[in-house]
């Protein structure tokens, strides 16, 4: 109950940092961290299906997706404001 | 003005979230026993695993949609003017560290999707699993810039990219014949379950790798 | 009170908090952000609720993997049309949000 509670506290933390972080490529890791803390979530639930889903999909690619868009957007910046 | 507006919405949205949470700490317990329904007609499914038998059998119209609804996304990203240019097929001068590390991941991550793959008919695993670890390895093969990215899928590829689909409808239509959707014959369920999550995960696995792999592309023109 | 159902809780904390991080952040990567972070809460309810009896229970939990990749689908769509913007309109947020310059934007 412990673990749970602390996992809990770490998902809404992670979850409230993601939305408020000023820089965007923080952002995107924190929402990588967020992923692998629902992957915890989910093996503590009993469902370790949606566990090994959510940590290759939901953090994993996700990641990827989101990375790529962000260096996509800092690479356009710095061509607009050379 | 902004912020008082800010407050609102943070305030309206806290109290919202006050509502959501008595509703689920008042709502009553479900009058149907889902689990134990399940477990009585689980030997009927064709599998052991539950998760799967509820994906592909009970519920098997859920995931024909949802290979649908990707298959559509991949389309609706494909469909989204690009600019292709010419250096797109520019060398890469990725890290040798990396393409070796590439090198040998890459099978190691084929032999695990195929087997998350077998092991989902009797314990946590399955066709999505298995889809997204092709797609890492996909993923990973164009980080070392051992596989360029996606401009227009040729035909090849895109027969992979609808196989999966393809072959679920065909399932589908052919029981048909009996006059339910999707309800397999006892004796068959587990061979035609295989058969579609096999063709489920290869198609997945193309079109969740690409998705990655079209995106990266519009970054060569940037 | 068991845990089932305080993972339940934490879904509802996380959807509302993705419902304000969509309306209040003008940045469109932001929004698909915190529309994940909606739909993980929507994901916890789901199973949380189902599961407060303490006994596994696989039909939400196979309907919720089926949202994780639908869900992916969705966010890669959303970032190829907001990528999408950005080459037209050289920034990455909604035309009508574009006088409400923070400090929060890159």
């Amino acid at each position: 109950m412990i673990f749970d509670l602390l996992l809990v506290a770490a998902l809404l933390w992670s979850a409230v940092r993601v939305l408020t972080t000023p820089d965007l490529f923080r952002a995107v890791v924190l929402f990588i961290v967020f992923g692998l803390l629902m992957a915890l979530a989910w093996a503590r639930l009993d469902a370790p299906d949606i566990a090994l889903a959510e940590a290759a999909i939901g953090a994993g690619l996700t990641g990827a997706l989101l990375l790529d868009a962000v260096a996509h957007l800092h690479k356009k910046r710095q061509e607009q404001s050379p | 003005m902004k912020t008082l507006l800010n407050v609102a919405v943070l305030f309206l949205a806290g109290a919202f979230g006050l509502a959501l949470g008595w509703a689920i700490l008042d709502l009553p317990v479900a009058a149907v026993n889902l689990p134990e329904q399940l477990t009585a007609q689980l030997d009927m499914s064709g599998v052991v695993h539950p998760v799967t038998a509820v994906l592909l059998n009970f519920r098997g119209y859920d995931t024909l949609l949802e290979i649908a609804v990707l298959l559509l996304a991949l389309l609706g990203i494909l469909a989204l003017p690009r600019h292709v240019s010419d250096h797109q097929h520019r060398p890469f001068t990725a890290n040798p560290v990396l393409q070796t590390l590439a090198r040998v991941l890459v099978p190691l991550m084929l032999l695990v999707a195929g087997y998350i793959l077998w092991a989902g008919a009797h314990r946590p695993g399955g066709a999505f699993q298995a889809g997204a670890v092709l797609a890492g390895a996909g993923v990973l093969l164009h980080l070392a810039g051992l596989l360029p990215a996606w401009v227009t899928p040729g035909r090849t590829l895109r027969a992979g990219l609808a196989v999966g689909l393809l072959v679920f409808i065909a399932v589908a239509v052919a029981l048909m014949a009996q006059g339910t959707l999707l309800q397999y014959p006892p004796g068959w369920a587990g061979a035609l379950i295989l058969m579609i999550e096999a063709s489920l995960t290869f198609s997945l696995g193309l079109i969740l790798a690409g998705l990655y792999l079209i995106l990266a592309d519009s970054r060569a023109q940037a | 009170m068991n845990a089932a159902l305080v993972y339940a809780l934490t879904g509802t904390a996380l959807f509302v908090l993705g419902v304000a991080g969509l309306i209040l952040q003008p940045h469109l990567l932001r929004k698909i952000l915190a529309f994940n972070i909606m739909g993980s809460g929507i994901f916890l309810v789901m199973v949380g609720l189902a599961q407060r009896a303490g006994t596994p229970d696989p039909v939400p939990q196979a309907m919720v993997l089926t949202g994780i990749v639908v869900a992916i689908a969705a966010t890669a769509l959303a970032l190829a049309l907001a990528r999408q913007l950005l080459d037209m309109s050289g920034e990455m947020r909604l035309p009508e949000e574009k006088s409400g310059k923070d400090r929060l934007d890159v």
